[in-house]
Formats: C-alpha cells, sequence, structure tokens
C-alpha cells in the first residue's frame, strides 16, 4: 500500500472539488473493496478523502413517492429498512444475498455500485489486465473464466461487476445522483451508470474525476412480487454464478435483470416485454448475442433455469 | 454547531462538524511527507473495552493491525487481511466489522469491543463458556471473530435485522440453525466447528426455533 | 519403553479421566483470546521488526537481475534479503522446492526477496518497489497432458500384483472401468503461516507455527546451515495445520535471515494471497478404477491407477493405498505413476492419499452396485475382509468396517432410501442419500515425554508434541492424570518446545495415541520413582485420588515429592505389532443431499459418520475432529480446487474468496457415532486416530448422495452445478 495523505470532507460539494484538484485521490467511505485494493497495489491512491461525515446516511421519502437512499446508507440498513422491505423487496434480497454480515455493516450504497471485478486475473498484478494498464492485454481471455462474463464482453475484458445491490437497483429503475467538482449536480439513470468494456474496460461507470455520489433514488413503487435469486456454489459469503433480479405482476407482467453475466446489471427492454410469453422467450431475448467460453457456456443455460426459479419464487 | 436534532446523526458526524473549521478537516499531522513514499503519521483516539487509547499512526494501518501490533490486543486475529474470512471480527459502536478492511484513522471517537472486552479466562462471557462447552472451536485461531460475529448476530436478530434465509421480510424474526448459520457465514472455520457453533450460540440464544427456510 | 506384545490390562483401563468427554483444557484462553500464536508473541520479546515476502511472478525460469535499491531507499526499510545477498542455504530434507528462489525459480510465488522494516505498512510498501527481471522457461504444468509419459512413483510406492488381475478382469460376468480426477487442494488452514525469530549470538529461536517439532528444528538448521543445538523452535499453538505445517516454509527461513541481516527480531507472516502458490497443496490426481465381480456381486479382480504430479525430486498423491487394503478379491493390481510439473509444490494434506483415493474408490463401489443391482452398503459387507488382502497370513488387529455400516444405515435411515435415482422430491430439492466406507491406516510414532512430580502434588508434562485444534493438550492431562490417580486440574501441560522430549508431532493421525502412549511411557516411570521414593513395591502399587495406596497402606503422592520434585523421561517405541498386523481406522459416512431441481445448486441436509477407531481417549475432541474432517470433506466434494492456469502455470483462485471453503450456511448438524472399540495392538492406549479418518469418504459420499438424488453421475470433482446442468431434465 502506497503513502497517502487523509482528511475528513465536510460537504459533498467541498470533497468532489478536493478530488478534481488532485488526480490521485480518492474517496473512501466504507473501505471494503478500497482498502483490499489498495493493499495489493491496484488502487494506488496518495490522497483519501473520508466522506463518512457527509451526512449522507438517510433515507427519505421523495415527492413523488419514492425513496432517497443517501450514498453512505450502510447495507445492512438498507436492506433492514421497513419501506425498502415492504416496497422494494428485491433490493433488499439482492443486499442480504450479498457479501457477509460484517460487510454489509460497512459497505455502503455508494461503494456497492463502486465495486470493481473480482476478476482473478486483476487481482493479480503480475498479470497483464487492461482495467490495471489500459492497453497491457487481458490475461482472462484464454484462461480461467468459469465466472467470467458471457454478454457485453470486448476482446480487451471478459470481466463481471459483482454486486447484487446494482442487479436490483437496475430493475427498480434506480438513479444516481451525483455532485460535480463544480458544484453541478447530475442525475445518472441506473442503465447508464456502469459501461460495457470495450476498448476501455478500466473506465467502468459514467462517472467523471471528482464526481461524488450523494444518493441513490427510487422512483415510486411498482408493486408486483419480487424476488431475488442468487446461485453460486457455495451457500453464502460468495459472488453470484448468474443472478437475477425479477419484479413480476399478476397480469404476467413485469421485469426482469441478470447479474454474474455482464460487466453491468444486465436488462434487455424486450425481454421484459416477453414476459408474459414465458422463461423460454424471455431468456432468449436476455442472452441474444452471448459469447461464451467452454467454462462458462453452462451460465447461459443457469440464467434460464434460474430465471425460472426466480419467477417460481416470486410468485411463491 | 451540529445539529443535534437529527437523531440519526452519529458521533463521529459531530466531531468532525464540530472540530473542522476549514473546508476539509485533515487529521491532525504530526509528520508531513518529505518523499512521495513517506509515511504520513496522524493521531486516533478511540475507545477500546471501554478504555481510551490515543494512538499517532501511519495513516495505513488498518484497525486490526492497531489493535494487534500497536495495542497489542492479538485476541483479534488475521486470517486473510482482505475481508474474505472475519477471523478479524471486532464490534464497533455495537456492529460487527472486518477490522482487516477499515483504516484506524477512520475510527476517531468509536467504541471499539474486542475478544478481551467481552471476557476472561476466569470470566467468562455467556458466549465463551458454551463455545468450550460444545467444542465449539478446534484450533482457536477463528473463535474471537466467531464469537464477536456470534454476539453481533444475536444483537442483529433482536433488532430485527432480517437475513438471506429469513422466509417473510415483514415477519418477525426467530433464532433458528438456519438463521444462525447464514448470519455466521462471514466466519469461516476451516476446522470445521460449524456443527457445535452453531449448538453453541442457539444455547445462549436460549434455544433454537424450528423455521422455514427462505 | 517398547511397545512390542499386545497391550494388556494397564491404569489407562480404569477409565476415570481417560475416556471422557472433557472439556479441552485450551478453551478458556482460546475463547477469550489469550492463547498466542505465533505472530504475537509480545510477551517473548521486544523491538521487532516486520518482514514482508516478495514471490515470484513466474512459474520456471530464472532471475536475470533484481534491483532492490528503492526498496532499501524506502522509508523504515532496515534490510532486503535475496538468494543474492542470504548467502549459501541448504534444503530441508522436507522441502521439495528452496524456501528462497533465485536465480532459478521453481514455482509460481516461490519467495525470491524479503523486505524487512520498522512497520509492516513499509516492509509491505517496499517490497512492491523491488524490480525483478526474469527469464520465462517453459515448464508443464498439465496433468492430463503429462499423464501419458509418467514414470513409476518410485521405489518408496512400488507397484504392486496379486494373482492376474489382467485375465480375472477380462473374465468377469460384471465390470466397471471408470476414471476419476481430482483437483490440487488447499489445507488453507485460518492462521497463515507464521514466525517471529531471534538471534542471541550464533543461536536461534523461532516462534513459529508448526506440526513436527523436531522435524522442523532439524530442516531450520539444515536449510541455515548452523547446527541443531543451535535452533530452538517453539510452536504451542498453532491455527490449523491440516499438513500444510508439517514442514517449515518460506516465513521461518526469511524471518531468520532478516532478523540476521537486520540485528533484530523479525516477524513475517505469510499474505494470504501468497499461501496458496507458496505453500503446499494437495496435488491433483487423475484415477483408473477396474473391478471385475461375479453376478452375485464378489469382487474377483480390482485394480486401481492413479497419477498425480510433483516438482522433480517431490512424491506422488498415494491414492491407491486403501484399495490394497479396503476390500477383498483374489487379483489385485495396483499403480502409481509420477509426472513432472512445475506447479507448486505438493505435499501432504490431511490423509494424504486415502482422502482423494476413496473420493474416486467409493463411487466406483457405488456404480459397481448399481450394475449388479444391490444396495451398497450390501456389496461392501459381501466384499469385507478381515486379513490384509495381499497377505492374507496378516490380520487386521481390529476391523469394524461391516458394523459402522450397519450401525449408520439403521441410525440414518438408509432403508428409505430409493435405490432409483431421481425419486425423490421436496419442494424444490431433489433429495438423495450416499454412503461411503472410511478407511485410514493407524500409525504409531516413536514418542517422548518428561513428566515432573512437584511439592504440590501437581502434574508437570514436557513433550514437544503440538495441539493443532486436535485436543493434544487436553488428552495428555487426561493420560497423566489417569496414570498418576490425580484430578485433570492438577496436571499443566506444556507443548511445542524443541527443549522438551521429542513427540510424535501431529500429523497422519498418529498424533493422539502416540503422545499419549509416549507419555504413558514417562509416568510409567514417574510411577516406579515415586513408589520407590515411599517404599512402596512399584510393580503393585495404586495411584488414585492423589495418593498411593498398597495394601491398606496409602500415601499422599505428593509426599514423594516433599523434598525436591521427582522428574522421569521416557519414549514409546514400537516393535513388530504393525507388521504382523493390519492397523487401520474404519467407518461408514452417509449423507443426505438436496439439488434445486432447477439450478442444480446443492445442498447438505444431514451428514453421519460411525466410526471405529480404538479407543476414543476424549469423545467430546474427537468428535469435533471428526465433523471438521466431514466439514473438509464436503468441501472436497462440492467446491474445493485449485484451478490450474496451464497456460502461465500458476493456482489462479489464490485467495479465500476464490478459494472457496465451506461456511456455516453448506453445514447441516452432523452426527459421530463411535464404535465401542479399544485396539491392544495399538498401544498400551489401545488407541487410534480419528482426525484424518473423518475426511475419508465424506467426499464420495457426497457425489453418490448427489447422484441418488439426481440421476447424473459427475466423475470429476469437485461436483459443481455446471456439471450436473447438462444433464438435468428441466422440471416444471
Amino acid at each position: 500500500m502506497k503513502a497517502f495523505t487523509y482528511e475528513r470532507a465536510r460537504t459533498p460539494a467541498e470533497a468532489a472539488s478536493a478530488a478534481a484538484k488532485d488526480p490521485t485521490a480518492r474517496f473512501i467511505a466504507g473501505g471494503t473493496n478500497l482498502l483490499d485494493l489498495m493493499k495489493l497495489e491496484i488502487e494506488t491512491p496518495r490522497r483519501l478523502i473520508d466522506v463518512n461525515g457527509l451526512r449522507l446516511d438517510k433515507i427519505e421519502a421523495t415527492k413523488d413517492g419514492g425513496l432517497r437512499i443517501g450514498a453512505l446508507v450502510r447495507n445492512t440498513d438498507l436492506a433492514a429498512d421497513k419501506r425498502v422491505r415492504k416496497d422494494y423487496g428485491v433490493l433488499s434480497r439482492a443486499l442480504l444475498a450479498g457479501a457477509s454480515g460484517q460487510l454489509r455493516n460497512k459497505a455502503t450504497t455508494a461503494g456497492n455500485l463502486l465495486q470493481r471485478t473480482r476478476c482473478p486475473y486483476f487481482y493479480d498484478t503480475n498479470m497483464p489486465c487492461n482495467k490495471r494498464t489500459p492497453g497491457a492485454g487481458c490475461s482472462a481471455i484464454g484462461g480461467f473464466t468459469r465466472s467470467h462474463a458471457v454478454l457485453g464482453t470486448s476482446e480487451a475484458c471478459i470481466a463481471t461487476h459483482p454486486s447484487d445491490m446494482a442487479v436490483a437497483m437496475r430493475v427498480l429503475d434506480a438513479s444516481v445522483e451525483t455532485v460535480k467538482p463544480d458544484g453541478v449536480t447530475r442525475s445518472i439513470p441506473i442503465a447508464d451508470f456502469h459501461r460495457l468494456p470495450g476498448n476501455t474496460p478500466h473506465v467502468e461507470t459514467a462517472l467523471t474525476p471528482g464526481e461524488l455520489i450523494t444518493a441513490v433514488t427510487l422512483p415510486k413503487p411498482v408493486g408486483g412480487m419480487h424476488a431475488y435469486h442468487k446461485v453460486r456454489d457455495r451457500a453464502s459469503y460468495a459472488f453470484a454464478l448468474v443472478s437475477v433480479a425479477t419484479i413480476l405482476h399478476k397480469d404476467g407482467s413485469g421485469r426482469v435483470a441478470l447479474g454474474g453475466v455482464a460487466h453491468k446489471p444486465w436488462r434487455v427492454e424486450a425481454a421484459d416485454s416477453a414476459l408474459p410469453q414465458g422463461i423460454k422467450s424471455v431468456s432468449e431475448l436476455l442472452l441474444a448475442g452471448a459469447k461464451t467460453t467452454s467454462q462458462n457456456a453452462f451460465k447461459l443455460t443457469l440464467a434460464e433455469r434460474a430465471l425460472g426459479a426466480a419467477m417460481a419464487q416470486a410468485r411463491s | 454547531m451540529a445539529d443535534t436534532e437529527d437523531l440519526s446523526l452519529s458521533r463521529r458526524d459531530l466531531m468532525a462538524a464540530g472540530a473542522a473549521s476549514a473546508a476539509i478537516a485533515g487529521a491532525p499531522a504530526t509528520a508531513s511527507a518529505a518523499t512521495p513514499d513517506a509515511p504520513h503519521l496522524a493521531q486516533v483516539t478511540f475507545k477500546v473495552n471501554g478504555q481510551k487509547r490515543s494512538l499517532t499512526l501511519d495513516t495505513r494501518t488498518t484497525l486490526l493491525d492497531a489493535l494487534r501490533e500497536h495495542l497489542r490486543l492479538t485476541g483479534t486475529k488475521k486470517g486473510c487481511d482482505h475481508g474474505q474470512c472475519g477471523a478479524c471480527t471486532v464490534i464497533v459502536d455495537g456492529r460487527r466489522i472486518n477490522s482487516c478492511l477499515s483504516l484506524a484513522v477512520m475510527h476517531e471517537g468509536d467504541e471499539i469491543t474486542t475478544i478481551e472486552g467481552l471476557g476472561a479466562p476466569d470470566k467468562l462471557h455467556p458466549l465463551q463458556a458454551a463455545f468450550i462447552k460444545h467444542d465449539g472451536y478446534q484450533c482457536g485461531y477463528c473463535t474471537p471473530g466467531q464469537i464477536c460475529s456470534a454476539k453481533a448476530v444475536l444483537d442483529e436478530i433482536k433488532a430485527g435485522v432480517p437475513s438471506h434465509v429469513t422466509a417473510d421480510l415483514t415477519d418477525a424474526l426467530k433464532v433458528t440453525a438456519e438463521e444462525l448459520r447464514e448470519r455466521m457465514s462471514g466466519n469461516i472455520c476451516r476446522c470445521g466447528a460449524y456443527s457445535n457453533i452453531v449448538e453453541a450460540i442457539g444455547e445462549v440464544a436460549g434455544g433454537l426455533s424450528k423455521g422455514e427456510m427462505a | 519403553m517398547k511397545f512390542d506384545t499386545p497391550a494388556t490390562t494397564n491404569p489407562i483401563d480404569q477409565l476415570k479421566v481417560v475416556g471422557k468427554p472433557t472439556d479441552r483444557i485450551d478453551g478458556p484462553l482460546k475463547t477469550t483470546g489469550m492463547a498466542p500464536y505465533a505472530y504475537e508473541r509480545h510477551d517473548a520479546l521486544e523491538n521487532v521488526a516486520y518482514g514482508y515476502v516478495l514471490g515470484s511472478a513466474i512459474a520456471k525460469g530464472s532471475i536475470k537481475a533484481t534491483d532492490v535499491s528503492r526498496a532499501k531507499a524506502a522509508p523504515g526499510v532496515l534490510t532486503v534479503v535475496t538468494a543474492q545477498t542470504a548467502g549459501k542455504l541448504g534444503k530441508g530434507d522436507f522441502n521439495t522446492a528452496k524456501l528462497l528462489g533465485g536465480p532459478d525459480i521453481q514455482h509460481y510465488h516461490q519467495a525470491v526477496a524479503v523486505v524487512v522494516a520498522e512497520t509492516f505498512e513499509q516492509a509491505r510498501a517496499a517490497a512492491a518497489l523491488i524490480k525483478v527481471d526474469y527469464e520465462r522457461a517453459k515448464g508443464t504444468f498439465d496433468l492430463a497432458s503429462a499423464k501419458d509419459g509418467a514414470p513409476p512413483a518410485g521405489k518408496d510406492n512400488p507397484d504392486t500384483a496379486v494373482g492376474d488381475f489382467d485375465k480375472a478382469f477380462a473374465d468377469a460376468p460384471v465390470k466397471l472401468d471408470e476414471t476419476y480426477l481430482t483437483p490440487d487442494h488447499a489445507h488453507a488452514m485460518m492462521e497463515p503461516h507464521a514466525t517471529i525469530a531471534a538471534w542471541k549470538g550464533d543461536k536461534l529461536t523461532v516462534w513459529t507455527a508448526n506440526q513436527m517439532v523436531a522435524w522442523s528444528r532439524g530442516d531450520v538448521a539444515k536449510t541455515l546451515g548452523i547446527p541443531k543445538d543451535n535452533v530452538r523452535l517453539v510452536s504451542p499453538y498453532i491455527g490449523g495445520g491440516f499438513g500444510g505445517k508439517l514442514f517449515i516454509r518460506a516465513d521461518v527461513i526469511l524471518a531468520a535471515l532478516g532478523a540476521k541481516a537486520a540485528g533484530r527480531p523479525v516477524k513475517i507472516a505469510l499474505q494470504r494471497p501468497l499461501m496458496f502458490n507458496n505453500t503446499t497443496h494437495r496435488p491433483a490426481t487423475i484415477q483408473r478404477i477396474r473391478i471385475g465381480a461375479t453376478q452375485d456381486g464378489k469382487i474377483t479382480a480390482i485394480g486401481h491407477e492413479s497419477w498425480s504430479g510433483d516438482l522433480p525430486g517431490g512424491g506422488p498423491e498415494t491414492a491407491t493405498q486403501q484399495t490394497r487394503l479396503l476390500y477383498a478379491g483374489a487379483n489385485r493390481m495396483m499403480k502409481m505413476k509420477l509426472a513432472v510439473l512445475d506447479l507448486p509444490e505438493g505435499n501432504a494434506m490431511r490423509a494424504p492419499g486415502e482422502a482423494p483415493g476413496l473420493m474416486a474408490l467409493e463411487v466406483a463401489i457405488d456404480e459397481l452396485a448399481e450394475k449388479l443391482g444391490v444396495d451398497p452398503i450390501e456389496l461392501r459387507v459381501l466384499n469385507d475382509t478381515q486379513v490384509d488382502p495381499e497377505k492374507p497370513g496378516r490380520p487386521f488387529s481390529q476391523r469394524k468396517l461391516i458394523e459402522c455400516l450397519r450401525t449408520g444405515a439403521d441410525k440414518f435411515g438408509w432403508a428409505k432410501r430409493s435405490a432409483r435415482p431421481g425419486q425423490v422430491r421436496a419442494g424444490r430439492w431433489l433429495v438423495g442419500m450416499g454412503v461411503a466406507a472410511a478407511f485410514r491406516n493407524n500409525l504409531v510414532m516413536k514418542s517422548a515425554a518428561r513428566v515432573r512430580l512437584e511439592k504440590t502434588g501437581r502434574i508437570v508434562v514436557e513433550t514437544d508434541m503440538t495441539d493443532i485444534g486436535t485436543g493434544s493438550y487436553t488428552i495428555i492431562a487426561q493420560t497423566a492424570a489417569e496414570m498418576m490417580g490425580v484430578p485433570l486440574h492438577q496436571v499443566t501441560v506444556k507443548l511445542g518446545d524443541s527443549s522438551f522430549p521429542v513427540s510424535a508431532g501431529s500429523g497422519g493421525q498418529w498424533g493422539a495415541n502416540s503422545s499419549t502412549a509416549g507419555v504413558y511411557a514417562a509416568c510409567v516411570k514417574l510411577r516406579e520413582a515415586v513408589a520407590t521414593k515411599l517404599g512402596l513395591d512399584p510393580a503393585i502399587a495404586e495411584f488414585s485420588d492423589g495418593r498411593v495406596k498398597l495394601g491398606n497402606q496409602s500415601l499422599p503422592l505428593a509426599q514423594a515429592a516433599a523434598d525436591a520434585p521427582i522428574v522421569a523421561e521416557d519414549a514409546m517405541e514400537y516393535g513388530d505389532l504393525t507388521k504382523t498386523h493390519q492397523q487401520s481406522t474404519f467407518g461408514g459416512h452417509f449423507v443426505e443431499v438436496g439439488v434445486d431441481a432447477a439450478t442444480c445448486e446443492i445442498r447438505i441436509r444431514r451428514m453421519l459418520a460411525v466410526c471405529a477407531a480404538g479407543r476414543i481417549l476424549n469423545p467430546k475432541a474427537a468428535r469435533s475432529q471428526v465433523i471438521g474432517a466431514m466439514t473438509m470433506g464436503a468441501g472436497a466434494a462440492l467446491m474445493e480446487e485449485l484451478v490450474v492456469d496451464k497456460r502461465i502455470g500458476f493456482f489462479v483462485n489464490h485467495d479465500l474468496a476464490g478459494y472457496e471453503v465451506p461456511v456455516h450456511a453448506d453445514i447441516p448438524h452432523q452426527e459421530v457415532i463411535f464404535l465401542d472399540e479399544t485396539d491392544p495392538m495399538s498401544s498400551p492406549m489401545k488407541a487410534k486416530g480419528v482426525g484424518e479418518l473423518g475426511i475419508c469418504g465424506v467426499g464420495a459420499a457426497v457425489a453418490n448422495a448427489i447422484y441418488n438424488a439426481t440421476g447424473v453421475r459427475v466423475r470429476e470433482y469437485p461436483v459443481t452445478l455446471d456439471k450436473l446442468l447438462k444433464d438435468m431434465p428441466v422440471v416444471a
């Protein structure tokens, strides 16, 4: 871990402006992924800006009947929030399927979105990786790829995004609120927040330098039956091989998103529309254009079956 | 002046707000960096097992290393240093965390409880006694983390925090074997004492309820 | 004392203390965090500097140049040691690869440098500043492709043959010929390999985490080129070993070298992401099993061939071991081949040989039972043998395999199992049951101890035996208490210090029986000395209730030490009983699994082990050993695999997120039953081992249960959902 200076920020705008002035600066909140990566020198900030004091830790009702979740709301608190449990069950379930109790107590809403991939080649600094060093090459391609992406991949990167929460946020049509160093705020639809790897897998989100997430907003509840089905080898404390977030309505309509299959939560509008036609049609549309390896091709079958399981679970 | 009417405001917020006069409140530095590799030192004061402790630390020092190497409280263990095993579990302001993934300087004003704060050989905490009775440990290395975690787990269930296996998110929670197993899953025991650990915790909880899985 | 005739009645048989499910005496220290592990000896020394190890970035080749200048100039750095600056190093008897690489590199993450600094943070940061210029060489990393040219495993592991296997197999009316794969496994003990080293002149003390104090003391001396007498090795508490701490690793040697160079004590814990490639692992196997049987299920031919790989000079995974002894059959053939692989060093992990061997053999038996249309338990019963099938004149000392299986079947509700797979459904789960035999040889090792009667009547036992979570402290205390006729709390046990008499150490499940037998021997001597001092005939004096009694005489034990403590030291050594009798431990594993009908996720619902392993010295501690081994076996069955990147030559998933071991949620309540057994051939304790028996067969029982649940047979471990999916019918 490289040496760094440590400071506590007071307001979001000031934090953003401080970070923008120093390209080696990083925000730290829960720290559960950042410190992990700093120990391996995958992240090497020379200035840490502690944003925990920014009072972004409330969950409030919005004017249009939704919820505004402060960036610093801990995963445990978000999952346990009565309104979330009642109206956004898929989110509560996704959070509870992730990590461990200890990690959820620290990890924040914004930090969860900003998690970096768990690709083992990304984690080993002896291995070339386009995320760590743009242009270095991808070691995963041709290597151990059982957990890697099957959708939206590129020649440069086949990593997945590891978050469960983000998959639920995607199916809930959340928006990410930010403040830029110049004080300008904006709202980024979750669909546009995470990027596909393309030729720039190191650019993982739509955030600009210094831009700070202040909240994630959920539209007003859409009702329906919620389910989050996470498939993994180990029964707990493991990243998803495939996960399914779904909201189903009595009339057969609904929404579905997949985790563990791409560089971002995977949702296809046409697949949502096909829900009344059944699992086969939905999965064909969701998985269209998939590119697999011999080790991760099972994810296509698994996704289809997990989709069926999640829908059964939602209806139960 | 801090907004004391806001009940959700943590004590750290109050301290930060009270202490900060500049836009960015830097932790008081006692040494500055001459070269890019020179360590940055900062002071931090927190309570460990009820006792106030002030330390001047390299900013890189984790809470885990502050406890083990600086305060010589070696009951908290380093198993992986990456949040993948749970051996470093301590309770901070009533919540269990992985102390390996938390910087010590980020705990200004916090109340930290470690295994040493729960009990001692001649004055065992009920969980410690139950772990001995049920042989809920073997090599002992994950044990302090398991016990700290178990204490927090029972508090979480009491507080109504749901888990992955909670069948109905809107129901009251029960202490079932399934709930304990899921909630304790962030504490790996390679010796494989799990079955006994769950029995030990169940006994301290006053017995296990029958439950259905989600 | 020599043990060369079967044990007769002795003071242990009183079972006043031995055999009781006593709470382990190290419990209060371990549950309160007060037991000091290797890296934590703030009590023992001050001014300790921190070492951080840099591992090789290549699997095979050499170092062209190393630039440590930036690391040396980094803040707080005291010294940097590499092979260039370390001086001449030897290699320990028990190590295959060198512990400090360079210029030659033998495997990925082989240590190439250690940085010593004032703080951990400084050492870690400086290690990242070392620039190593490597020259890669072509290596062999794939067992499957190296298999065909692999030579026999060597003279320590000769092929064995009885009768005419080829003919008998060809003639058999029912045949099974299948190949099974087991992957590389990591010990993944919770405490990383860790050491503090301190020099006083030319004398070195290492506080380390090590299962075998005497072996490792010798290897420290040999590696550093110093006399053994100049090394003290201290290892009283060990955070798990499972074979991974049988031998010294880089932490010991680099701490010693670093301490010498820095002129300060140095402590090193191997960082977790380094451990998987830097230390040892259980090697992968490819196993071909052929069994020929009559229509009614009598085995006429049994053949087991196993291929594994290791670095040059290494050894095989002896996966055919149990097949030589487990079932009858007149025609037998066992072969092991050993390929040279440039992967990290393969070595012992819990039940080496039998653990992966039974993962194959016991699935093969399940498959044969299905072919024959007989119950798998009945097939095992039908082919039981009470003698060594290779040497029929050599009986088993005890063999209660059938009773284990029958008892287990009864307790587990085996009769409810559907012989046809895929028939039982509970909600979303397809449910199945599986069984496997457990088998592990009983090994005995010379073991010494020193016992002292103090003026207070307290008994102090000293031996270099280790407690890796097994309960050594407790069963040794129980043994001494029984022998000397005192309550358990009157005994102090001191372990894990090379200044104590040399014990059997912890490995091969020999520790409990052998180390307590050594304590027994020393106590016999102490009883003689005490009785003589009290003027009583040592041959017939009774030791009980803190007193020594003979006829109507009864004297306090402490009286013998009124002037001065009495010390006795002895070792237990073994004669030919292990040659005249085959000594083994047996068990039956029963597992019920659920397999999600849609996603094929596999979850264990119930587990039972029935064990016959001689006298159980402490049923509470022994049960823990068995459930722990069952848990590790469940991991091997369902998730554990060090994944080899065959292009680069390393284990890719080298941390505890990537290498998944079971968590709480994977393991149901576990039942263990010990059959009442004493084995007078093993030692005066009449005990054997259970710590490895518990893992033997579990994996196969899980795999067989998955087959019973789904009808899909997977012969490549771990049995993960992706291997089931393609053959699983879509169930509504």
